[in-house]
């Protein structure tokens, strides 16, 4: 499988906030199939990363590369990143009044259809769509007619995070601590979406403090972020090791 | 950090608010103009050319004594130069060759200029279901389905026409709801009106047609002061429509407008308004100045007066469409939306007057603020010591679209009625750039995420829209919003 192209290369990537160097030559390469782990202290660059890949506006790529499926990401729009399959589940999933979450969720598998030169769905076959999905993650569907995050518990809007990766079918997720906050029901109903949701053709980063989600969801590799960038790479024996002995240990 | 992406984000926006104006062209017309500029004799003149009745004349100049008295309000705080009112063409109307007998005489010109506009005139286009009164910049040109209607007993026709042909009912309402000296520019209108609509629906009819007019201002000197004056008798019900647009001109333009309404008894009147003058462009040179003044009595026991507006253009707007509750358990309504972008200052809201008893009111308002423009909610309700039970209940919310627009909200609340209840909620919000990049992420574009929170900001306000004017709305915001992103 490691002979194919990495669907995630990063190399030497350095960006910035202004003039806040947050990620110092970050390094990683991901392929399909492959679930990573990236733990590490708070301010470490991990959420920084993530928004980074996704293309987010207030952040300046210094130096470095960002392939996706051997092509430069760099130079393109956040939209143009979601269509060609990255897909981010927030860490604080923003809450937007006055647009319900059916039209919305609608709006973004159209526009995914579209790209794939794919017929776009009217509401009702979409409903069916989203109806089957729902199920995935435990969800009712009195939720297709709130507003998108609004008044949405924690839970509910981390479940709401995974559904719309799972509706989008994204090649590669980045998934920012959506295991905090939750419950140990909630953690479960949501290791099992993604757990059901993840192939041979897909890619998963999991971004997040603690091991206890990676009972859940077993990750290929295990990487610590430090001062932006991955000091350490292992196996999932290593977050262990990290929950017993924290990140001082490593320094 | 907040300063860059702030400088995409408003790049971006700005890119998708600045669409071009497509109303802008005018037409090369031969017209038949007072030269510029105002005393007795250039209303003495409009009066004549009109051939109106020495009541109308009196009328005029009673104002016009009154309004020389007056001074321009300060109160609102809108910044703009002295407007030179003797730099100002009063009368401006496109020649008649002959006189009109149906609308197949109208100049082809000022046809196709409605057709440009997506207002066809012309029997076999023109809208169904809407009857449509056009106006071009002090003149009626002509209004359809005139005959359809009469046979309902309905009157539907220019104001100039109602003169002619109504003088009685004209004499019996003029200035009766808005009275002459009501306030600087209502004296100015009342001085030199040129035209406008007139409609009297008479007893136990509910129109079966909406009702429309169309406010076209040409001429690149001339001022447009319309006046239109809605009668809804007994058990009547009446939904009226106006649309205006204006050329871009270089230099600021005064529209000056008064509409009156009156419902008697359980009649209904519904009044919407999409208004889309020249804005200015984007350094806020010229523009409309947009003073009006909207009322309308609730005369009758369980009338109901309804105004929806949908303000998009004009650089200035300064208008309060209100409601006078005189008849017991009547009912005022005023639902707005006011879009702001570049320098545009909207200064608009509504007035609730409660007189009679279980009288009830309802205001919501919500303005959209973008570019450096600024945007107030003024509202007065009024509860007087005889209204006993009354209700009113208003909602103000404001989204800023960036970090420079403003939105304030200034709600006035008299009560002298114990029995009565009055509710105000208000809310500000932002088009963050958070919510943008949600999107985004999402593969959802710019312009669709921002379509789709303001059309969800200004639900409550498009369902009360008629049907057939909600999809002009619609395309009116979006043609401001769709944009060139991408």
């Amino acid at each position: 499988m490691k002979d194919n192209i990495p669907i995630l290369e990063v190399k030497d990537l350095k960006a910035a906030i202004n003039t806040n160097e947050i990620l110092k030559n970050l390094n990683l390469k991901v392929y399909k199939g492959e679930i990573h782990a990236i733990m590490g202290p708070n301010g470490s660059g991990k959420s920084t990363f993530s928004k980074v890949l996704a293309g987010h506006p207030t952040y300046e790529i210094r130096s470095g590369e960002v392939l996706f499926k051997g092509k430069s990401i760099i130079d393109l729009d956040p939209e143009e990143r979601s269509h060609l399959g990255i897909f981010l589940a927030f860490q604080y999933p923003i809450e937007i009044p006055g647009v319900s979450n059916e039209d919305f969720l609608r709006l973004a598998y159209n526009a995914k259809q579209k790209f794939k030169d794919e017929p776009e769905v009217d509401p009702l076959t979409f409903f069916s769509i989203i109806t089957e999905k729902l199920k995935l993650v435990d969800m009712s569907s009195t939720f297709l007619s709130r507003n998108v995050n609004e008044g949405f518990s924690g839970g509910e809007k981390k479940r709401n995070e995974i559904l719309q990766m799972i509706l989008l079918d994204s090649e590669l997720s980045i998934l920012d601590e959506t295991d905090s906050g939750l419950d140990i029901d909630a953690l479960k109903i949501i290791s099992h979406g993604i757990n059901t949701f993840m192939d041979d053709n897909k890619a998963i980063i999991l971004i997040t403090h603690y091991q206890r989600l990676l009972d859940y969801i077993k990750p290929d590799f295990v990487h610590v972020m430090q001062n932006g960038k991955i000091i350490k790479t292992g196996t999932a024996s290593l977050a262990k090791e990290l929950e017993i002995k924290g990140y001082e240990w490593l320094k | 950090m907040i300063n860059q992406s702030n400088k995409t984000l408003n790049t971006n926006i700005t890119k998708l608010v600045n669409q071009p104006y497509k109303y802008g062209f005018s037409t090369t017309i031969e017209k038949d103009i007072i030269e510029k500029g105002l005393n007795e004799n250039v209303i003495r003149l409009i009066s004549q050319k009109k051939g109106e009745p020495n009541f109308l004349l009196q009328f005029r100049l009673k104002a016009y004594k009154q309004w020389q008295k007056m001074k321009c309000p300060e109160w609102s705080q809108l910044k703009f130069s002295e407007i030179n009112y003797q730099d100002i063409i009063y009368y401006s109307a496109p020649k008649i060759k002959k006189k009109l007998d149906s609308l197949n005489d109208v100049d082809p010109e000022l046809l196709e200029t409605f057709e440009k506009l997506g207002i066809s005139l012309t029997e076999q286009k023109r809208l169904t279901n809407v009857a449509v009164d056009a106006v071009f910049d002090s003149v009626s040109v002509g209004t359809t389905f005139k005959k359809e209607l009469a046979e309902q007993g309905i009157i539907f026709c220019s104001f100039s026409e109602a003169v002619q042909e109504y003088p009685e009912l004209i004499e019996k309402y003029l200035g009766t709801v808005v009275p002459i000296g009501d306030n600087y520019f209502s004296a100015l209108n009342s001085a030199v009106f040129t035209d406008g609509s007139f409609c009297y629906i008479p007893k136990n009819i509910k129109c079966p047609l909406d009702l429309s007019t169309y406010f076209r201002i040409n001429d690149q000197k001339s001022g447009q002061f319309e006046r239109t004056l809605i009668i809804a008798d007994d058990n009547s019900s009446v939904s009226y429509l106006e649309g205006c647009t204006a050329p871009q001109y270089d230099n600021n333009q005064l529209h000056a407008a008064i509409v009156e309404l009156i419902a008697f008894k359980n009649a209904t009147i519904k009044y919407s308004t999409v208004q889309n003058w020249y804005s200015g462009n984007e350094q806020g040179q010229g523009g409309i100045y947009n003073f009006v003044t909207k009322r309308g009595l609730c005369a009758g026991h369980s009338s109901k007066i309804s105004w929806t507006q949908v303000e998009t253009g004009s650089n200035i707007t300064w208008k309060y469409p209100s409601c006078l509750l005189v008849g017991n358990n009547a009912q005022g309504e005023f639902y707005s939306v006011a879009l702001t972008n570049n320098y545009q200052q909207a200064d608009t809201g509504s007035k609730m007057i409660h007189v009679g008893k279980h009288t009830r009111s309802r205001i919501v308002s919500k303005g959209i603020s973008s570019g450096k423009s600024k945007n107030s909610y003024r509202g007065l309700v009024n509860i007087t010591s005889k209204a006993i039970g009354a209700r009113n209940y208003s909602q103000c919310d404001s989204l800023l679209i960036g970090n420079l627009s403003n939105a304030n909200t200034f709600p006035f609340i008299s009560v002298l009625n114990s029995t009565s209840k009055v509710e105000h909620e208000a809310s500000t919000s932002k088009i963050g750039e958070e919510q943008i990049f949600y999107f985004l992420q999402r593969g959802i574009s710019l312009e669709k995420g921002v379509e789709l929170m303001i059309s969800g900001f200004c639900r409550d306000v498009f369902t009360e829209l008629p049907l057939e004017f909600s999809a002009e709305a619609d395309r009116l915001l979006s043609l401001k919003l769709e944009g060139s992103v991408g």
